[in-house]
């Protein structure tokens, strides 16, 4: 299911937040209703942390992350960090980095297994990504535009690209990514995907003005349809199949 | 080496409107286009219907705040005007607006207008809509001020005391030629004169400068109080300007003051007024000396406004018999002497120095006052003759009777101001032909005269 959120008035919930497998981040607010809408679908699965980056609130552009690690960027206070590391499993590996493309949310898209990142990201940067959330990097844009992380949504069951990506490209993308594409909007017609909608493999949180259109497409493409039990048959058959080879 | 030339063929991709669910190439406002419409208004905050007012008895629109401008039905101006009066236009682009028929007498004016303006981001909505206007009746100031009787402000009266029209014929021309009698909202004849109405102070102020720059008048300036308000201090006036022309004109004889003959370079005293611009210009016909008058030295002078001791209608025709003696030339002037006799009486012969020399030869006509047999009731020329002898001819101009005695029709006209008549037009005979002689003679002295030719418009004639 995706469910519809505001961050104080504002319908780009995926600056105030991030969404992973393993954990949720949720930016400190004026109210505690944003939080709760988050910790009413999640608490029980995972931990949702409240949290600042660097003083700002703007956490879901600042950080990129997935069920490995969590990235933030050299803005980032100590105290924070610490904050961060208490409160994350243990299994999350967190990385300050340096990086002058700060805005780590933008530049960087992932799921568990790829990432698509900036054209001019560092080098250095691009390995630790690598090393830090165990995944493929893939230097893309989307639709044209370098902001990979802005223009596009992802989980390891299917992603959402700027509308304006051809056929040709969701192609491209798609085979990188090895998960269905599909182009299309949030917050009723806006192409920021990623500030407008933030998922995991089980659910999915978009702005307040998303349409049912849109989150129908949400739904369909990231597999939410009745998650919950097709996400523990999943499991139980992968597990099932682990356990059997 | 060779390239493989990669060719990527673009397929549209299409998403779903996010409103309806329609599959739509994307757009700025990924969103199809019925639902765009239905989302926004973009003739939100212009009026659909509005209000024109419309003065009945001048045919004439209110353009905000105070100008009343004749327009045609469905005409460009009356287009303009509706367009002025839609508030929230500014905010759109105007791509197209037509008037859509109205019967005159519906007192409905529509408006089809088509507009642009650009939604959400980037995405740019057309629309065509329908403006009502309603004509509502409103008599404007103008009528009013004519219903009520008080039509003007301001009156310049233009007087000149010579028992001819002459100056008037001139001034009218030069009026015309300049379009001097454009703000004026009535222009009347009056007993030696003319009296120009006007709506507003100014732009008689406009027509008093005008006159002085072209005539040398003297202004008088007299308000009559209308209205007065003692709470706020306004009043209201109405003004009189009096302009009087001096009372000489060209070719007039004249009999300077001693003292202004003698402050005008020493000139003879009996002398010929060659010109009047916004001075007085003198020629002594016996010497040639040319000088000058300014009009403050005439209406100052001790001897109180000097005479033209003879005017245009005392002209006499002579004959030139002979040409006697050449004398010198200065200018465009020769001095001759020359035997005269009176046209129409060949028994007497009369000696005359004039200044006309390069017009004149031997059995030419020209016109000249005969002192010799007049009698003027003058003391300036009566001090004059005490001490001076006074020829018998002062000719004044070269006259052309064979010319004129084919009386052909000219291939010429003139224009005429619209002035309102003295007493309702009601004139008598004798009235009427001095008219017409006044006005006659006023064009032979267009036609004879090249200096007073370039100083008017003259305008063919249809035959």
């Amino acid at each position: 299911m995706a469910v519809r959120a505001q961050f104080e008035n504002s319908n780009d919930i995926g600056v105030f937040s991030k969404l992973t497998n393993s954990y949720c981040l949720v930016a400190i607010g004026g109210s505690e209703n944003f939080y709760s809408v988050f910790e009413s679908q999640l608490a029980d699965v995972i931990p949702v942390v409240h949290t600042s980056i660097g003083g700002t609130r703007i956490i879901g552009r600042l950080t990129a992350g997935n069920r490995h690690g969590l990235l933030v960027p050299n803005t980032t206070t100590d105290q924070e960090l610490q904050h961060l590391r208490n409160s994350l499993p243990d299994s999350v590996a967190i990385q300050r980095i340096e990086e002058r493309l700060s805005a780590l949310g933008n530049v960087i898209a992932c799921n568990d297994y790829v990432a698509l990142v900036h054209p001019d990201i560092d080098r250095e940067t691009e390995e630790i990504i690598a090393d830090t959330l165990k995944v493929e990097v893939f230097r893309q844009t989307i639709a044209g535009n370098v902001l990979v992380g802005s223009y596009c949504s992802l989980s390891n069951q299917g992603g959402l690209v700027h509308p304006n990506t051809s056929i040709q490209d969701q192609d491209e993308l798609s085979s990188l990514l090895q998960i269905p594409l599909v182009a299309g909007t949030v917050n009723r017609g806006s192409d920021l995907i990623g500030a407008g909608c933030v998922v995991n493999d089980w659910s999915a949180f978009v702005g307040l003005d998303t349409s049912s259109t849109e989150i129908s497409v949400i739904e369909k493409i990231f597999n939410l349809q009745n998650t919950k039990s097709s996400y523990v048959v999943n499991e139980m058959r992968d597990q099932l199949i682990d356990s059997m080879i | 080496m060779e390239y493989q030339h990669y060719n990527p063929t673009i397929t549209n991709q299409t998403i779903l409107c996010c409103n309806c669910g329609v599959p739509i190439t994307p757009n700025p406002a990924n969103m199809c286009i019925d639902c765009i419409r239905n989302e926004v208004d973009i003739t939100e905050g212009i009026p659909k219907q509005c209000t024109l007012n419309f003065c009945r008895s001048c045919e004439r629109y209110l353009q905000p705040p105070n100008l009343w401008v004749y327009c045609e039905l469905e005409s460009r101006e009356l287009l303009a005007l509706c367009l002025k009066r839609l508030k929230g236009l500014s905010k759109v682009r105007l791509i197209n607006a037509q008037f859509l028929y109205t019967e005159p007498h519906s007192k409905r004016i529509k408006l089809q207008l088509t507009i642009q303006k650009e939604v959400f981001a980037n995405t740019i909505l057309q629309q065509v809509f329908v403006v009502t206007f309603l004509v509502c009746n409103q008599i404007c100031e103008d009528c009013t001020d004519a219903a009520a009787k008080n039509t003007w402000k301001a009156c310049v009266q233009v007087r000149q005391k010579v028992n001819h029209k002459r100056t008037f014929l001139f001034l009218e021309q030069v009026i015309l030629k300049h379009n001097a009698q454009r703000d004026a909202n009535n222009i009347k004849e009056a007993k030696d004169g003319i009296d120009f109405y006007y709506s507003q102070r100014a732009h008689a102020i406009k027509m008093v400068e005008f006159l002085q720059s072209i005539t040398p008048i003297r202004v008088k300036t007299s308000e009559q109080l209308l209205s007065a308000d003692i709470h706020t201090g306004s009043k209201s006036y109405k003004f009189t300007y009096s302009c009087e022309l001096i009372p000489i004109c060209k070719d007039d004889l004249l009999c300077l003051p001693r003292k202004i003959a003698h402050n005008s370079s020493m000139i003879n005293q009996l002398c010929i007024c060659s010109r009047i611009s916004n001075t007085i210009q003198v020629i002594d016909p016996n010497t040639m000396k040319i000088a000058e008058i300014r009009p403050q030295t005439y209406w100052e002078s001790k001897y109180s406004q000097f005479e033209a001791l003879c005017s245009y209608q005392d002209l006499v025709e002579y004959y030139i018999i002979d040409v006697i003696e050449y004398g010198p030339r200065v200018g465009k002037y020769q001095q001759i002497t020359v035997e005269v006799c009176l046209s129409n009486d060949f028994s007497n012969t009369f000696i005359a120095r004039t200044h006309l020399g390069n017009v004149l030869k031997a059995g030419d006509h020209a016109f000249g006052y005969n002192l010799a047999h007049s009698n003027f009731n003058n003391q300036i020329f009566e001090d004059y003759c005490r001490s001076n002898s006074v020829p018998d001819v002062v000719l004044v101009k070269k006259s052309y009777p064979s010319r004129r005695r084919r009386n052909r029709a000219r291939n010429w006209k003139l224009k005429e101001l619209a002035m309102e008549e003295e007493n309702n037009g009601e004139k008598t005979k004798a009235e009427v032909a001095k008219a017409e002689q006044d006005y006659e003679l006023f064009l032979r002295d267009i036609e004879e005269d090249p200096e007073l030719r370039g100083m008017i418009n003259l305008y063919k004639s249809m035959y």
